[in-house]
């Protein structure tokens, strides 16, 4: 294809991307240089026949003038990345010099939201990702084995959690977890403590979210690899039953080399997913016990007050996160394109 | 596969059917339950009594003169008017699967026929704004849509869902179209189609599997999105996802927790039809970038 036609094809969608997502990017990374202007206040002085008194107001015209004027808000830096709501520079100084034990900087560090947020969605990332590797990988093999009738079935309600609306999915599980829903009484029957409400501790409360997480994305996970299944050598196995080796040895030697590739795709498209959790935090109502950083943006820029630069600085940090876990790939694609020109 | 050295022994194939029957209760089982507890009222679903309430609905019974009531329903769709939500949700994904569709076989399809090195760029490029979470690129819009008075209204939200969708859709339909053949289009051209053409009368007709399980993600996509919508879109404009977390906060406080359910019910069902219907479809999709390594 000539140089000239392929542009004339990609156009369209390259200014889709170009408009709504690389300049977005850029905006994003101006706006959290700047902070909302100071409201302009204005001193009167009143003089009476009892002397003179000073009072100040706010100038709402001045105000609005300047807002109209410069929309950014004013030149603040890197200040907002350095504030308690983002990296806190000096909080976590202050507990670095005055900490106990490396236990307690931790304990002050997960105090400032920034880093509670940070702790929850590396350890959400880190915990899902592996478990549902896991499960999906045994779902896959438990439906290979099936009958061939049932396997349709079984897929069809396999793929249930992950095509619903994660917001959906996750209140779904929410309204049965409830103390006065199903789930919820059968886990105080099963730990004997009518009071124990799985919303009111931290512990419980991160445990339902990764049960969750893992639920929702579990079949993706199953239908590739059963996908991969379906492609495997019978004659490798063959002659490894020939040699004697048992389930579980043609499992771990030939089944399980055979996926590593699809092992490494899901598990690059899942850290990434996971990266962004956020519905969840949302459907489970959970934001006092586990917040994500995806969640903090939300936050700021809902509500009465659109916090637009606290949540630019914010969503440039989640970037950063994002290419940083993303790096490992993209400086192995950059290799295997080098070796192949 | 059936011969006798592959036949499992007794004790592993109770193991694998329990396996995959205690699988299949978690991944069903909440749907049908909140289905069946959708037409019960607030204090049956949610019984602090006993469980059982909600299988059999005694309150319902007493209030209502039988054990299943749409009266969620009828709160919901009605007198909250999520019917509103539902029309604002399929307007906007039949905007955004279509022209996801068109500027994405068009983008796909260069991208597949051109062998020089920027296609591997423009694919890599794709991929690292796939990673992007879209509510860090939210904060990006506000402002200037603000500024501009797009802010509100579903075109806006459309063409953002577009945007968002490219990168995914530009990797999919790229893996389906490298299975075609060039040959294909190379005959086309020798016989005097231009490029245009040829992409047009011969590739797409050999496309369609693949350009529908493309739309169909696009259209999950859309969905499912909550980001966007709900941060995009003012208040009457809301879509569906907005509207039920919107509906939480109001509808704890006045006990009609039932509203709530009855509209996440509602929001299932056309995802159920879709499984049922393109379950193929959906599978081959998923494993599409996947199988290629």
């Amino acid at each position: 294809m000539k140089h000239k036609t392929f542009f004339w094809f990609f156009l369209p969608t390259a200014l889709a991307m170009l408009l709504f997502i690389a300049f977005p990017i850029i905006s994003v990374v101006i706006q959290s240089l700047f902070t909302p202007h100071e409201a302009v206040l204005l001193t009167v002085e009143n003089c009476g026949p009892f002397g003179c008194t000073t009072e100040t107001s706010i100038d709402q015209e001045a105000t609005a003038a300047l807002k109209l004027a410069e929309p950014l808000g004013r030149f603040a830096g890197l200040s907002i990345y350095l504030d308690r709501g983002h990296l806190a520079v000096n909080e976590v100084a202050a507990l670095w010099s005055g900490r106990e034990s490396l236990g307690g900087f931790f304990d002050g560090l997960k105090n400032l939201p920034f880093y509670r947020a940070m702790y929850f969605t590396l350890t959400y990332t880190f915990v899902v990702t592996p478990l549902l590797i896991v499960l999906g990988f045994a779902i896959a093999v438990g439906v290979n084995s099936l009958h061939r009738h049932l396997k349709g079935l079984v897929i069809f309600f396999s793929l249930l959690p992950m095509i619903v609306t994660p917001l959906i999915g996750s209140l779904i599980l929410f309204w049965m977890i409830d103390s006065r829903g199903v789930l919820g009484s059968a886990i105080q029957f099963l730990a004997d403590d009518p009071d124990l409400s799985l919303k009111a501790s931290t512990a419980l409360t991160w445990i339902t979210l990764m049960v969750y997480g893992v639920w929702h994305s579990a079949p993706f996970a199953f239908v590739v690899f059963y996908a991969g299944l379906q492609t495997l050598p019978q004659d490798t196995l063959e002659s490894a039953m020939i040699d004697g080796a048992s389930r579980w040895q043609q499992i771990r030697y030939v089944v399980i080399p055979h996926l590593m590739p699809l092992v490494t795709f899901v598990a690059l498209i899942q850290l990434m997913d996971n990266f962004r959790v956020f519905e969840p935090i949302v459907g489970f109502n959970a934001e006092a016990h586990a917040t994500s950083l995806s969640w903090i943006i939300f936050n700021d820029l809902g509500g009465e007050t659109r916090l637009l630069s606290s949540a630019a600085a914010t969503s440039v940090l989640t970037i950063i996160g994002v290419a940083i876990l993303l790096s490992p790939v993209l400086v192995r694609t950059w290799r295997d394109f080098n070796a192949k020109t | 596969m059936s011969s006798k050295a592959t036949q499992q022994p007794l004790g592993l194939r109770i193991v694998i059917y329990a396996f995959i029957g205690i699988w299949l209760m978690m991944a069903a089982f909440p749907f049908l339950w909140t289905l069946w507890g959708s037409f019960k009222v607030e204090l049956d679903f949610f019984s602090i009594t006993n469980w059982k309430d909600a299988l059999f609905g005694p309150r319902t019974e007493a209030t209502y003169g039988s054990s299943l009531t749409g009266a969620g329903y009828e709160g919901a769709w009605i007198q909250e008017e999520f019917w509103r939500a539902v029309l604002n949700t399929f307007i906007v994904c039949f905007f955004v699967v279509c022209t996801s569709l068109t500027i994405g076989t068009l983008g796909g399809y260069a991208l597949s026929r051109s062998g020089f090195k920027y296609t591997f760029w423009l694919l890599i490029i794709a991929l690292i704004f796939r990673a992007m979470p879209p509510i860090t690129l939210v904060s990006g819009y506000l402002l200037p849509f603000f500024e501009w008075n797009l802010w509100g209204i579903l075109p806006t939200s459309i063409i953002v869902l577009v945007a968002i969708n490219q990168p995914f859709t530009l990797w999919m339909l790229h893996s389906f179209f490298q299975k075609i053949p060039k040959e294909l289009d190379e005959s086309a051209k020798v016989d005097g189609c231009t490029q245009f053409q040829a992409f047009r009368h011969v590739i797409i007709p050999v496309m369609w599997p693949g350009v529908i399980t493309t739309g169909l993600f696009s259209f999950l996509l859309a969905y499912n999105d909550f980001a966007v919508t709900a941060m995009l879109l003012s208040k009457e404009n809301q879509t569906m996802v907005p509207k039920i977390a919107s509906f939480l906060g109001t509808t704890q406080t006045e006990g009609n927790v039932m509203f709530a359910v009855a509209a996440v019910v509602s929001a299932t069902v056309p995802l159920f039809i879709l499984v049922m219907f393109f379950q193929r479809q959906i599978v081959s999709g998923l494993t599409a970038g996947a199988v290629k390594g």
